[in-house]
């Protein structure tokens, strides 16, 4: 679960540094879609490795979701009989207890935004979608404030998941260092508001205009 | 002082089990939970019902016999102690107290507030021992440890094995029971020829019985012994070295 988590974190946090391009213009975010399909250069044929990473991306997330899933079941089959007084979590966070939640969530929230921007697909995909424009297409679907709303609550929902996974990981995989254990809360959190952050300025910078129809403030 | 108890009964495994209630006044709060209970159950024999069932043996906090769930947490609101340890004056004159047992599926309740607690044992005979007979105690010193290391085993000896770990935990996991039970033995060198071996069986047995660790932390909270879940971090990191290792290498000094 650790090492799928680690797989799966690169890729939001790269997907977030990505976007931030939509803050250079059309062209540049839209080049930057060119890039990834032409990743490898002149050594692989085009698109090949973009399909490998997605592959590899793919079978992480299958595992990471089927070993959610069945450490879920084990766990909630682990006390039968429920304590009748009210439980009172003194350390377990938020975060930590809602895991399953958060995660389904991202889930779901995931096939909308691939339908939405990638696939091009009915019924989430915006009237003006045109594949490869990658700008326009981010402006037109935040121009509709329902989705707005929904990529912020998705990405909140990922921002908990993402907290305790992060200090979580370091658990599983057993790295820990008296001198150094604080950090690994304050890594969590920082990476957590570095790309949910990240994350949240789009869907905003569109709504608020900051984001125009031909680029920043434009 | 008085107070409301709300205790779970059950005569056996087969039976569904129920809360009784009960006011016990004329209580001290200099009394011990354990010794409130004691009064109750005088007052009970002598009206003629059958006493609560509870464990205890040291009441001083390091046998690990005792553990209750009183208001929704394993050993009540006192941090870093054992019910046997945990004081009438830590509660409210008036107030409503629910007493329940150890719940896991692992613990199945034999009475009352009693449970078995033999799935330890169980993890305890798979490798939490050293194998070799050590024969009379060497001279100290013979066997240089550094004195952080010594810390840290001693830090996880202190593991009393009373199971508020498992109570606490969202999952019914044994994680911090089980790490410090391979920890207090893989930190030493004595522990060193069967340091993966142990951890390999420890943690197998385990899984056999309890829940699975999700990194919660409520454990630490309960435990009478503040054990760290920094253990459960070197038992993932022994359990995965266990599974990587060339184990034909570990004669050599590094």
């Amino acid at each position: 679960m650790a090492i799928t988590g680690i797989v799966l974190l690169g890729y939001i946090a790269t997907h977030m540094l990505g976007n931030l391009k939509v803050y250079f213009g059309p062209e540049d975010i839209n080049g930057y879609g060119e890039a990834l399909r032409d990743l490898g250069g002149h050594l692989i044929p085009r698109t090949h490795l973009l399909w490998l990473l997605r592959i590899g991306l793919t079978v992480a997330f299958v595992l990471h979701i089927h070993a959610a899933y069945s450490l879920t079941l084990l766990n909630r089959r682990q006390r039968p009989v429920a304590y009748a007084a009210r439980r009172e979590y003194l350390i377990a966070s938020y975060a930590s207890r809602t895991m399953a939640w958060t995660g389904t969530i991202v889930l779901l929230f995931l096939v909308f935004h691939l339908a939405d921007l990638t696939w091009g697909a009915e019924p989430a995909v915006s009237g003006d979608f045109e594949r490869g424009e990658i700008y326009n297409n981010m402006i037109a679907t935040f121009s509709r404030w329902p989705v707005s709303l929904l990529y912020i609550v998705a990405n909140l929902a990922l921002g908990l998941h993402v907290f305790h996974g992060v200090w979580s990981l370091f658990q599983s995989l057993g790295i820990s260092n008296p001198r150094f254990n604080k950090w690994r809360r304050h890594l969590a959190l920082g990476f957590t508001v570095v790309v949910i952050g990240g994350n949240l300025t789009f869907p905003l910078a569109v709504l608020s205009g900051i984001l125009g129809e031909s680029g920043f403030l434009a | 002082m008085k107070v409301t108890l709300k205790v779970w009964r059950q005569s056996g495994a087969e039976d569904p089990g129920r809360f009784e209630t009960h006011k016990v006044d004329e209580l001290s709060p200099d009394m011990s939970f354990l010794e409130m209970l004691d009064v109750l159950n005088d007052r009970i024999s002598v009206a003629g019902g059958e006493p609560i069932e509870f464990e205890s043996d040291c009441r001083e906090g390091i046998c690990g016999t005792c553990g209750l769930v009183i208001n929704g947490q394993p050993h009540g609101p006192e941090e870093r102690t054992a019910t046997c340890q945990l004081h009438m004056r830590k509660f409210s004159d008036g107030d409503v107290i629910t007493v329940e047992p150890w719940r896991a599926k692992a613990f199945s309740v034999i009475k009352d507030l009693i449970v078995d607690r033999s799935p330890f044992d169980s993890i305890i005979a798979a490798g939490g021992f050293i194998s070799v007979p050590t024969g009379s105690a060497s001279d100290a010193n013979l066997i240089p440890v550094p004195k952080e290391a010594a810390d840290a085993a001693m830090d996880a000896a202190a593991c009393i094995g009373c199971g508020a770990c498992v109570a606490a935990c969202p999952n019914s996991a044994a994680q911090l029971f089980t790490a410090a039970k391979v920890a207090h033995l893989n930190l030493l060198p004595q522990g060193q020829p069967e340091r993966y071996i142990r951890v390999t069986k420890m943690v197998d047995t385990m899984e056999q019985f309890f829940g699975s660790c999700t990194n919660h932390g409520e454990c630490e909270r309960a435990c009478p012994k503040a054990i760290s879940v920094d253990f459960i971090a070197m038992l993932n990191r022994d359990y995965i070295s266990s599974k990587i290792k060339n184990r034909r290498l570990a004669g050599q000094q590094r």
